[in-house]
């Protein structure tokens, strides 16, 4: 068992800071009002002892605060629950090969963004031969042919897409998230396409976005979630594993 | 003076570049009508309205009209080459209705047939239609003058750039308290951002609207409900308030006529960014757009650019270039359509890579040659996207370069950037933070302006020089296509995205015009031009 506390300048100082607003007044006589209010919250939070060291009204209902202080909760790292990256890291150069090898032809993967999310950034970054953290995008992959559909296109048109260019994968970024639009639209795909394909043919889901949770790959019915910071790489490698181990097997 | 040291037969090439890439793109947009600026035309005439199942009646009314017309065998160029004024004129005279809206309701029950007047009848047709229409530019003109009235009377924003801020809750009734909260914290210009996908429908949403994803439906109601409720601010704070929206999309021409009927002050208008970006159909977006900037130029709207995108696609170094392409091209297509150097919020960004050595003294140039080369307009500077990540401490800090940059080089209009960029629809306290930013930084450095003059063999003036260079040569290239900018557009050349001009959406509502096509809208706007 490991215990860590959060680090300010001290090991085990458990030092955090915090900022909020509260919909209070803070102006004239209500000033110590307002930053008691914001001490009891941090107070609730596990901040003892709790400093509010800035606080400042915006409009006459608003006051925006920081706060520091000491946390008194325990981290337990034994305990952390995180999807671990269960497959290995390739270059471009051992996908290529490997497609070439187990596959014999170029392995297709269709892209897009589904319902009316026009935020093609994620679809991008992955796809385009520019990329994204310094890694080429997968359209640089020789072996992978790449069909980016873009922004706003329909489940229908994407499972049709599918199968035209008989796609081994099929990538789906969703970046808005109001009225949980990205969970609607990624059950609504992957229901779709387990209508469409029977079980041995369906491509492979991958779904990815920023305010996507990883463990919720069962429970929206695609094979594997991604989420922020998630490079070309990772997803080539990734769909390289399942796709060719599954050939393998 | 030039400071940057450009040339100023460099600079006249560009102008005489983009004018020859961009005529024979005016010359096609005038040989083509839409159904977009046909419903447009019906909607300056005073036709507003939707079914029961939100169908607009122009839509329904163009729709039957351009059926009708289709089938009269004897018509060359489909039911729609000549234009819808004539016919649904044609058939007011004849008494099929009283009015519009009426003739809407019994064209889509089937109860009326409409037919291409000749002769007289044509010329009765041309003339009620000619006097309806006018109506609604007198409209135009009135809230022009409007505008002009209740700046003088409340004042106008106090410095430049106007601080720009954007709202986009999806639903009016929300949007409306926070713009006006904006407006309280110091935004001179609210832009309620659309829903995501209104861009793509072929028609305009009716009435007030509370469902909209990641921003709200432009709708005629929305533009009449918001621009209330920032006149009552303006009143309120003793400073007229601007407000934005979006002419873009399959609808460009009819939300600038509403924009121009309800009194909107800026708005989104781009000559590429939806054959580019939507895979709108070229043509149609060339249409489209040059009757929008006509409608535009005589509402007195100032239209932003938005050569922003290519950026968040491209490397915004290697890049740089077609941003003053575009810049350059937007201008001629502008003032072609009768907008002056005072209406052109041309846009640009601050989207380089924050580690790239440099990067600051870049973007300064960049930001410099736009401003050297189009002196009189008030540029609109757009905050890094990007490079933003959920380090909101670094990107507070970038956001205060970018501001330093505004600073610097006099922009018109700043887009206040938001540290919480890439995370979360902003918040109360982004907004005020991001405010703070703006404010120390014009106050901290706001005339430096005056002091500042790079060295002009300096790395500021050189980068300047060599991205207007490259810029002229992408014009050339343009150029030497066999058909100029649709087969560039074609090609790829602009980023990696290619655009065929017999593809892309909403190619089926375009229309080459037939030789005695009539549209009173056009005639009255090109007469203003």
């Amino acid at each position: 068992m490991s215990i860590v506390r959060p680090y300010g300048d001290t090991t085990g100082d458990g030092m955090v800071q915090l900022s909020f607003t509260l919909p209070l007044s803070s102006s004239g006589q209500h000033s110590k009002h307002a930053e008691g209010a914001a001490l009891q919250l941090a107070n609730k939070m596990g901040m003892d002892p709790a400093l509010v060291v800035h606080s400042k009204p915006m409009g006459p209902d608003f006051t925006f605060f920081v706060v520091y202080g000491r946390v008194n909760h325990l981290v337990d790292t034994d305990q952390v629950e995180v999807v671990e990256r269960d497959f290995p890291l390739l270059t471009p150069k051992e996908v290529n090969s490997a497609v070439k090898r187990s596959l014999r032809r170029r392995l297709v993967v269709v892209g897009a963004c589904i319902g009316t999310d026009a935020h093609t950034v994620g679809i991008d970054a992955i796809l385009n031969i520019k990329g994204f953290a310094g890694e080429k995008g997968l359209e640089y992959y020789r072996e992978l042919k790449v069909v980016n559909l873009g922004a706003q296109v329909s489940v229908p048109q994407l499972v049709a897409r599918a199968h035209e260019e008989k796609a081994d994968a099929v990538l789906v970024s969703q970046v808005v998230t109001q009225r949980d639009a990205h969970l609607l639209n990624t059950r609504e795909m992957s229901a779709a396409f387990r209508e469409a394909y029977p079980p041995a043919r369906r491509p492979l889901l991958v779904v990815g976005g920023p305010r996507f949770d990883e463990t919720m790959a069962v429970e929206l019915g695609v094979d594997r979630v991604f989420t922020r910071g998630t490079t070309p790489g990772e997803v080539a490698s990734f769909i390289v594993h399942r796709i060719l181990d599954g050939k393998a097997a | 003076m030039s400071q940057l040291g450009l040339d100023k037969a460099e600079v006249r090439r560009a102008r005489t570049l983009a004018r020859k890439a961009g005529r024979p793109i005016v010359k096609l947009a005038q040989q083509h009508t839409t159904v977009s600026v046909e419903r447009a035309t019906l909607r300056l005439a005073g036709l507003s309205g939707a079914d029961a199942e939100g169908t607009p009646w122009v839509n329904r009314l163009a729709d039957v009209v351009r059926a009708d017309l289709e089938h009269s065998a004897e018509l060359e160029g489909g039911g729609l080459a000549h234009g819808v004024a004539l016919p649904v004129w044609d058939a007011l005279v004849r008494g099929e209705a009283e009015d519009l809206e009426t003739l809407a309701q019994k064209a889509s029950a089937g109860s009326v047939r409409f037919r291409l007047p000749e002769g007289r009848d044509a010329q009765r047709a041309r003339a009620a239609a000619k006097r309806q229409v006018a109506g609604g530019l007198r409209t135009i003109d009135r809230n022009r003058k409007e505008r002009d009235r209740l700046i003088k009377r409340h004042g106008d924003a106090p410095r430049q750039p106007w601080i720009y801020l954007i709202v986009a809750t999806g639903d009016i009734y929300e949007d409306i308290p926070q713009a006006q909260q904006a407006a309280r914290e110091g935004a001179d210009v609210i832009a309620v951002i659309r829903s995501t996908g209104q861009s793509l429908l072929d028609f305009v949403p009716e009435g007030a609207t509370r469902e909209g994803f990641a921003g709200t439906y432009a709708t005629q109601e929305n533009f009449r409900l918001m621009r209330a409720a920032l006149d009552e601010s303006s009143k309120e704070l003793g400073r007229y308030v601007r407000l934005t929206n979006y002419a873009s999309g399959l609808c460009m021409p009819e939300i600038a006529t509403l924009a121009g009927l309800q009194r909107l002050d800026m708005m989104l208008n781009d000559s590429m960014y939806g054959i580019l970006f939507r895979d709108i159909n070229p043509i149609r977006t060339f249409v489209d757009q040059r009757f929008s900037r006509q409608i535009h130029a005589r509402a007195g709207i100032i239209i932003n650019t938005g050569e922003d995108n290519y950026l968040t696609t491209a490397d915004a170094v290697e890049a740089a270039h077609t941003v003053t392409t575009s810049q350059l091209l937007n201008e001629y297509f502008a003032k072609e359509a009768g907008l002056e150097d005072w209406q052109l919020g041309l846009g640009h960004a601050f989207e380089i890579d924050p580690d790239l050595p440099e990067s600051f003294r870049l973007e300064l140039a960049h930001a410099m040659l736009a401003r050297e080369l189009f002196p009189d307009a008030p540029l609109k500077w757009m905050p890094p996207t990007r490079h933003m990540t959920g380090d909101v401490f670094r990107g507070y800090l970038l956001d205060g370069f970018f501001n330093l940059v505004g600073a610097l080089t006099g922009q018109g209009i700043l887009l206040v950037g938001m540290m919480t960029e890439a995370v979360v629809t902003p918040w109360l306290s982004d907004r005020d933070l991001a405010l703070q930013n703006v404010r120390y930084v014009m106050n901290a450095a706001g005339n430096l302006r005056e002091d500042f003059h790079p060295s002009p063999d300096g790395f500021i003036a050189t980068r300047a020089r060599e991205v207007l260079g490259e810029s002229n040569d992408l014009l050339e290239r343009i150029i030497d296509h066999p058909n100029g900018l649709l087969d560039a557009i074609a090609d790829g050349t602009f980023g990696l995205m290619k655009r065929p001009a017999d593809a892309g959406r909403g190619l089926d509502g375009v229309a080459k015009k037939a030789p005695g096509y009539y549209n009173p809208a056009s005639e009255l706007l090109e007469a203003t031009t």
